[in-house]
């Protein structure tokens, strides 16, 4: 990875769905080795700012910049540098976990190594089954491993620690400070703990969205 | 950029090939629908001779219908579409790759199968050639117009019936030149006028499509 | 130039315009539809060939233009909503939809009765008809796709490209069907080409086209404020507005 200081900017972001104000007002920034993590009760809008920052959705009102620059304005530079892992796992049901991996990984132009990563994840084993057959925990850990071998400076994750077990969250707490310690950013949206040391770590607490 | 249309061209059919059922199911369609047409209108020969060239080009829209219904969908929402839009590549030529995927896997077999049907209608045999051209002329611009249909549907559950109500009035031009085109074929005569301008639909769908169904998946994925 | 763009851009100005706007529409649109209905029905001779039957022609003729030229207003505002990111532009869409499809409808209804005593029959696969027909279906098919998509913003941006898709698509869909009715009919009386139009009968026709058009722009203002106030419904100025209102009732 290289060396180079990256950050993400929003400014007075509006969050509607519908009829209905999400949040309003946030502004915010991650710089490199940084960690935001996004929490709140359910439908605050966790999911919908994450979509949002990707530049998936568009917000209401406000801007969001990579490197100062507004994202839907550059796309390919902010998307060079980022991985997401949303709700769906991004896999196809009638490719292998291997297959899909490199898909991903040849989209990125990267020719990895990918057995390390499906060693760590524990997914050698049904590496090259389908991943309709996968249960619910290795289909999950299959969206994480394309994550992680991205080499994207950017992750964001929305509840990775969802179907994983005691060591899986361990392994990839491990994972998220390796990234964050060469200068990586991470955005997740969990409930529970991040895993991420304290001092590299934000918590946007976002108020509820029933009033 | 060419890479990558080729590896979600490479995917595509790769998943086409595990899935081959569902690659079956608008091709049985479209036999069935034609063999609907003798069984309505009844065997008279000269009668089956001069609906055949409509009647096939109808059924041929009607399969690609059916077959756009999933298009967009599955990807939609096993969240490989959000994986594209996310890529550094621009989203308009992945998807092309994938459109051109569905040309073919569900419209080419079409156009093979075609010659059977021009013999099922009583049509001459020397019919054949100018059938299958006017076919492999326009159901490039069906694939295309159908998938910014497919796109502004993909995140609609049932929207079959929606997606024929956008879509049929698109179609239009490319069923009249088509069939006329048929038609002129089968009476013998020269189907150059029509078949140019179905090639020019087809063109001009090519070019500007694409960036219409990049657009509509985006606000799909909103 | 910009703070004219500016102002016109938020609700509160842009449904202020709307409200001036409209009167001045809807009346001159009356009067000018008495005017034309007068000269068209009464003023104006019988045609030597068709009797009183071609008088249809003044309510025909405006729909007809008006069903195209509410297509392509709704398609320029769609295209301005997408690239500009303009809400306002979508609330000219969107209320430029039914106002096209009624006149569509009516640009039918009127072409088939007119068919009655020319040819006979009710419906003709006449060219000019079967475009109307299939313009009817990009109208119903804009609105039904609005009516799937639950949220309001998917459903502007998705209409939008459906109908920036259909308007680039007309031209084409015209060509086709002109070209269709050529083969079919070579010797199809085109109901529009009248060689030379006795002046009696054509100041009607313009005056009812120009009626049409300040009522179709009257209609859209008023579909205007409705989409702008059910937009802003949780707005305070909507809040003021509906006070003063219920105040002065």
């Amino acid at each position: 990875m290289d060396t180079a200081s990256y950050r993400l900017e929003w400014r007075e972001l509006a969050l509607w769905r519908g009829d209905r104000c999400l949040q309003q007002s946030l502004t915010g920034r991650l710089e490199a080795g940084q960690a935001l993590t996004v929490r709140g009760p359910n439908g605050c809008g966790k999911t919908t700012l994450l979509r949002t920052l990707c530049g998936l959705s568009q917000p209401e009102t406000g801007e969001i910049l990579w490197q100062g620059v507004a994202v839907h304005r550059n796309r390919p530079d902010f998307y060079a540098h980022l991985a997401y892992a949303g709700h769906t796992n991004g896999l196809k049901g009638d490719l292998s976990t291997r297959e899909n991996l490199r898909f991903a990984a040849i989209l990125r132009g990267r020719h990895t190594n990918q057995n390390e990563l499906l060693h760590g994840l524990r997914l050698t084993a049904c590496a090259d089954l389908p991943t309709r057959n996968l249960s619910a925990g290795q289909k999950r850990r299959a969206a994480l491993a394309r994550v992680l071998g991205s080499g994207a400076q950017l992750w964001v994750l929305d509840e990775p620690f969802t179907n994983l077990d005691a060591a899986g969250i361990e392994w990839l707490g491990k994972r998220f400070n390796h990234h964050l310690s060469l200068g990586g950013l991470l955005m997740i949206a969990a409930h529970q703990a991040s895993q991420v040391e304290p001092d590299r770590e934000t918590i946007l607490e976002l108020p509820g969205g029933d009033t | 950029m060419i890479s990558a249309f080729l590896l979600v061209l490479r995917r595509e059919l790769t998943v086409a090939v595990r899935r081959w059922s569902d690659l079956v199911m608008p091709l049985m369609f479209f036999i069935i629908v034609c063999t609907l047409f003798p069984l309505a209108v009844g065997q008279d020969i000269e009668m089956l001779n001069n609906i055949g060239p409509g009647a096939i080009w109808v059924a041929a829209l009607l399969a690609t219908l059916l077959s756009l219904n999933s298009l967009f969908r599955d990807d939609f929402e096993d969240g490989t579409l959000e994986q594209l839009a996310l890529d550094k590549e621009p989203l308009s030529f992945m998807l092309l790759a994938k459109t051109i995927a569905h040309w073919l896997v569900t419209e080419l077999p079409l156009v093979v199968l075609s010659p059977v049907l021009v013999l099922a209608f009583g049509m001459p045999v020397d019919a054949i050639p100018g059938l299958v051209l006017t076919l492999l002329a326009g159901t490039p611009a069906l694939s295309l117009i159908g998938s910014v249909g497919a796109a502004l549907t993909a995140g609609l559950r049932q929207a079959s019936g929606l997606l024929a109500l956008l879509l049929l009035p698109l179609t239009v031009p490319v069923l009249i030149f088509g069939a006329r085109a048929a038609d002129l074929a089968a009476s013998g005569q020269s189907i150059a006028g029509p078949l140019y301008l179905l090639g020019g639909i087809s063109v001009l769908a090519l070019t500007l499509a694409p960036f219409a169904t990049a657009a509509a998946v985006r606000v799909s994925l909103d | 130039m910009w703070t004219w763009f500016h102002k016109l851009a938020s609700p509160p100005h842009f449904y202020r315009t709307a409200t001036v706007l409209e009167p001045w529409l809807f009346w001159p649109a009356l009067i000018l539809l008495g005017i034309g209905l007068y000269g068209g029905l009464i003023v104006a001779p019988a045609d030597y060939m068709q009797g009183d039957g071609y008088r249809i022609i003044y309510v025909h003729v405006p729909s007809s233009y008006l069903s195209m030229f509410s297509y392509v207003t709704m398609a320029v505002a769609s295209a301005i909503g997408l690239i500009w990111r303009m809400k306002l532009a979508f609330c000219v869409a969107v209320a430029c939809a039914p106002i096209g499809a009624a006149f569509t409808f009516l640009s039918l209804v009127t072409g088939a009765i007119w068919g009655q005593p020319m040819w006979g029959t009710w419906w003709v696969w006449d060219p000019r008809l079967t475009s109307q027909l299939i313009l009817f279906f990009l109208y119903l098919g804009y609105m039904f796709l609005r009516q799937a998509l639950a949220e309001t913003r998917q459903a502007d941006r998705a209409s939008g490209v459906l109908a920036v898709v259909g308007v680039v698509n007309i031209p084409i869909i015209h060509f086709s069907v002109e070209w269709w009715n050529s083969l079919h009919q070579p010797a199809s009386l085109s109901k529009l080409e009248a060689p030379s139009i006795a002046a009696d009968m054509l100041w009607p026709l313009l005056v009812m086209i120009l009626a049409y058009q300040l009522l179709m722009l009257a209609l859209l203002m008023t579909g205007i404020r409705a989409q702008v106030l059910e937009r802003e419904k949780n707005a305070r100025w909507v809040g003021e507005l509906i006070g003063r209102e219920g105040r002065g009732a």
